[in-house]
């Protein structure tokens, strides 16, 4: 062993005896004598089946969790664990509450553990959750192609358009790119943030949201300027289409859970205010592509990697999927937009300097995506 | 159990109008904008299983060798201390009371630090006769200042709050009070603050029994409610004291009972004789709720509020509120009922669902 790696040793020893001084001696234990254990009970995912409540609990605290009784809108009801049995730090179960729940209406689990805390959980509008092998697979199937893949593919059909455009205008739209993309950026971010705050706290679930889209968003650089070259044309279109679809992914896990959990509301006119947001979508992806050639298998391609995940998270996201997996997909999805943000912005510096950037097509541009973006979210 | 499987099974008839709701709703959800309850309402009735009043309730049993009390035998150990006379020639009954901190499990596997006067929620029930003196030994064996305050007649020195029998930890006090007026009384403590005193368990009832001698206008009456008489054997007599317990300490109670135990007298029913008749000491101490109240199925009783009156004070009703402290003596009679299980049980929904539900077993 070198010189070096002793000196690396000697605190890692120091620290390994300190520990194993802490748990041996146990010197806190006299700091709470006989203090009631601290406990947290979070319910991961709720599936409704008729007459069926089925929660799934996750626990954290100083002794295991005793899960002694169950609330249903106020009233006690007879319940079935599995696994039975006290839970132990992190461990999770399932609860199964036989309740007669009500269509469209709003219900309220309360389970009492051993110690008399209480830890809740609205299910807003109850409805049943579907069954994937179900009869509503094919709905789910279309509810994701309407969310992913129809917006985008309608979006890159302003191709031709975009071509039409010369050097200013072409600047203009990667810039509205731009603009769009960070709005994207704070929206998956903020839905990550909403996510992870039904995670329980030992998870740092809102930490992870930034650390996985900073660990992505540098990954994806990194991967993009291996052969030393920053990306452009098909290439940076592609990794905009990768970071959309990221986005997507999320996005529809939150529309997925939705569905799982009742929290739909009913209007058909949303669904076109919706299209019409995802649109610029695509659009987002074309402005890269303009000095390009790309085959119609290229759009394809792109269209499918930018819906289809959307599809994908629908899915999973009927499945009632623990939100803690909800929020590092939309870290994903915030880093791989990122990324792209950077490297379009990278393009913009490259083809029109540094100085450009501070002036009015180019800022302008930058606004105007943001704002298209504010304004279509406000139809949906 | 297995009904609950079969309604399982038939789940698929309602997946179909379950999902079109989907579509449009799962859109604008994901979107952001998700509109309050009921944007599903009215869509696809759905069959849900067939449902038990048995569900409603909680799941195990109580341990009631280790609380150290059982709610059944709540219902009728009457405590009668013991009885001297005195010099002045007063018949004295002395009672032992110690308070004592005990964590009792309220409902299966749900634990509650109480804090109890002999180590049971509620306290004993005193039981004396109209006429005497009651002598309380008080010994405070808890971590806190508690006291006894009777309701019922006796001087300021007595009353068992700040200044006047507030008993600190590891010190006595003998409270004496006069048995008067005759009825069903309460006892808890007065220390303060008030509320968790009384909520965390120090309270009991104390039923006075009339003097027959005093009352010869209703002496019949007066001899049925003096306990140990000819006329009492008769009456199936029980203790009730309507109490919650509030587990997260959020000044809201997640049980309510009649003795503390969750659901103990629907799920092991009282069983009472048909053909003799009935009188319940009600006591209401439930903290944080305005009123509890008392409701019979199938029948009706009479009530005599504080039970000061030998004749009633609400004839023939079938349902009766209390306020905090209130109390009284309702008698029924199921002569001549079809046998079986007679519920009884709060008329605050709320609390029925929450514990305050139970049976009364009828057998001829």
């Amino acid at each position: 062993m070198s010189r070096a790696h002793a000196y690396f040793a000697l605190p890692l020893a120091a620290l390994v005896a300190l520990v194993a001084l802490l748990v041996w001696l146990k010197p806190f234990e006299i700091l709470a004598p006989g203090a009631p254990p601290v406990e947290f009970l979070a319910f991961e995912s709720v599936r409704l089946e008729p007459g069926i409540i089925r929660a799934t609990v996750r626990a954290d605290g100083s002794e295991p969790v005793t899960i002694a009784q169950v609330h249903v809108d106020g009233a006690y009801r007879i319940f079935r664990q599995t696994p039975p049995g006290p839970l132990g730090r992190l461990s999770s179960a399932e609860l199964v509450i036989p309740y007669p729940w009500i269509d469209g209406e709003t219900h309220v689990i309360k389970a009492l553990t051993s110690t008399g805390a209480t830890f809740e959980h609205s299910i807003d509008v109850a409805q049943t959750t579907p069954d994937v092998f179900g009869p509503p697979a094919k709905l789910l199937l279309l509810v994701g192609l309407l969310l992913g893949l129809a917006p985008v593919a309608i979006g890159l059909m302003s191709f031709p358009a975009l071509r039409q455009l010369g050097r200013e205008g072409t600047g203009f739209i990667l810039a509205v790119t731009v603009g769009l993309l960070v709005y994207l950026l704070i929206d998956t971010l903020g839905e990550g943030l909403e996510a992870a705050e039904a995670v329980l706290e030992r998870f740092h679930a809102s930490t992870l949201v930034w650390v996985v889209a900073i660990v992505t968003g540098a990954g994806l650089i990194a991967v993009g300027r291996r052969g030393s070259r920053p990306p452009e044309g098909i290439t940076l279109a592609t990794f905009i289409a990768l970071g959309i679809g990221l986005h997507n992914l999320g996005e529809g896990l939150v529309v997925g859970a939705a569905f799982a959990t009742g929290e739909t509301a009913l209007a058909a006119f949303l669904v076109i205010g919706f299209i019409i947001h995802n649109v610029t979508e695509g659009f987002g992806i074309a402005a890269p592509l303009t000095r390009e050639q790309p085959s119609l298998m290229t759009f394809f391609g792109l269209a499918l990697l930018a819906g289809l995940p959307a599809l994908l998270g629908v899915f999973l996201g009927a499945q009632a999927v623990n939100p803690l997996w909800t929020a590092i997909c939309f870290g994903i999805g915030a880093g791989a937009i990122g990324q792209v943000v950077f490297e379009i912005s990278a393009l913009v510096v490259r083809q029109y300097g540094a100085a450009k950037i501070a002036q009015a097509p180019v800022l302008g541009g930058v606004i105007t995506g943001l704002t298209v973006m504010y304004v279509t979210a406000l139809l949906v | 159990m297995l009904d609950w499987l079969q309604g399982k099974l038939s789940r698929r008839q309602s997946l179909k109008s379950a999902g079109q709701l989907g579509v449009f709703g799962a859109i604008s959800a994901a979107a952001g904008i998700v509109s309050p309850a009921r944007a599903a309402t009215g869509k696809g009735a759905k069959k849900h299983r067939r449902q038990h009043a048995g569900d409603n309730r909680t799941v195990g049993r109580v341990d009631h060798k280790r609380n150290g009390f059982d709610p059944h035998a709540i219902l009728t150990d009457w405590e009668r201390g013991t009885l001297s006379t005195d010099d002045q020639g007063r018949r004295v009954r002395t009672f032992d009371i110690v308070a004592i901190d005990k964590e009792i499990e309220i409902a299966s596997g749900l634990f509650f630090p109480a804090w109890t006067y002999n180590g049971r929620v509620p306290g004993p029930t005193l039981r004396a006769t109209e006429g005497e003196t009651i002598k309380v030994n008080f010994r405070n064996a808890g971590s806190h200042p508690h006291s006894i305050h009777f309701h019922g007649i006796h001087g300021a020195s007595m009353d068992g709050i700040t200044g006047a029998g507030l008993v600190n930890p590891g010190e006595e006090f003998t409270y004496e009070v006069s048995a008067r007026p005759f009825g069903c009384h309460l006892y808890h403590c007065h220390a303060i603050p008030l509320k968790r005193h009384i909520h965390k368990g120090l309270y009991g009832a104390i039923i006075i029994d009339p003097d027959p001698e005093l009352h010869p206008e209703h002496r019949e009456v007066a001899l049925s409610r003096q306990l140990g008489s000819e006329e009492n054997a008769r009456w199936q007599e029980m203790v009730m004291v309507m109490n919650g317990f509030d587990t997260n300490f959020d000044d809201e109670n997640e049980v309510y009972a009649a003795n503390s135990i969750a659901f103990a007298y629907m799920l092991d029913p009282i069983v009472i004789e048909r053909d003799r008749p009935v009188r319940i000491y009600l006591v209401n101490i439930t903290e944080f709720d305005p009123v509890n109240s008392f409701h019979l199925h199938a029948n009706f009783f009479d009530y005599f509020d504080h039970g000061t009156t030998l004749t009633p004070t609400l004839r023939t009703i079938d349902t009766v509120m209390l306020c905090q402290a209130q109390r009284g003596i309702l008698e029924f009679s199921f002569e001549g009922f079809e046998p079986g299980r007679y519920m009884f049980h709060a008329h605050q929904s709320e609390f029925a669902e929450l514990g305050w539900m139970s049976f009364l077993k009828v057998e001829s």
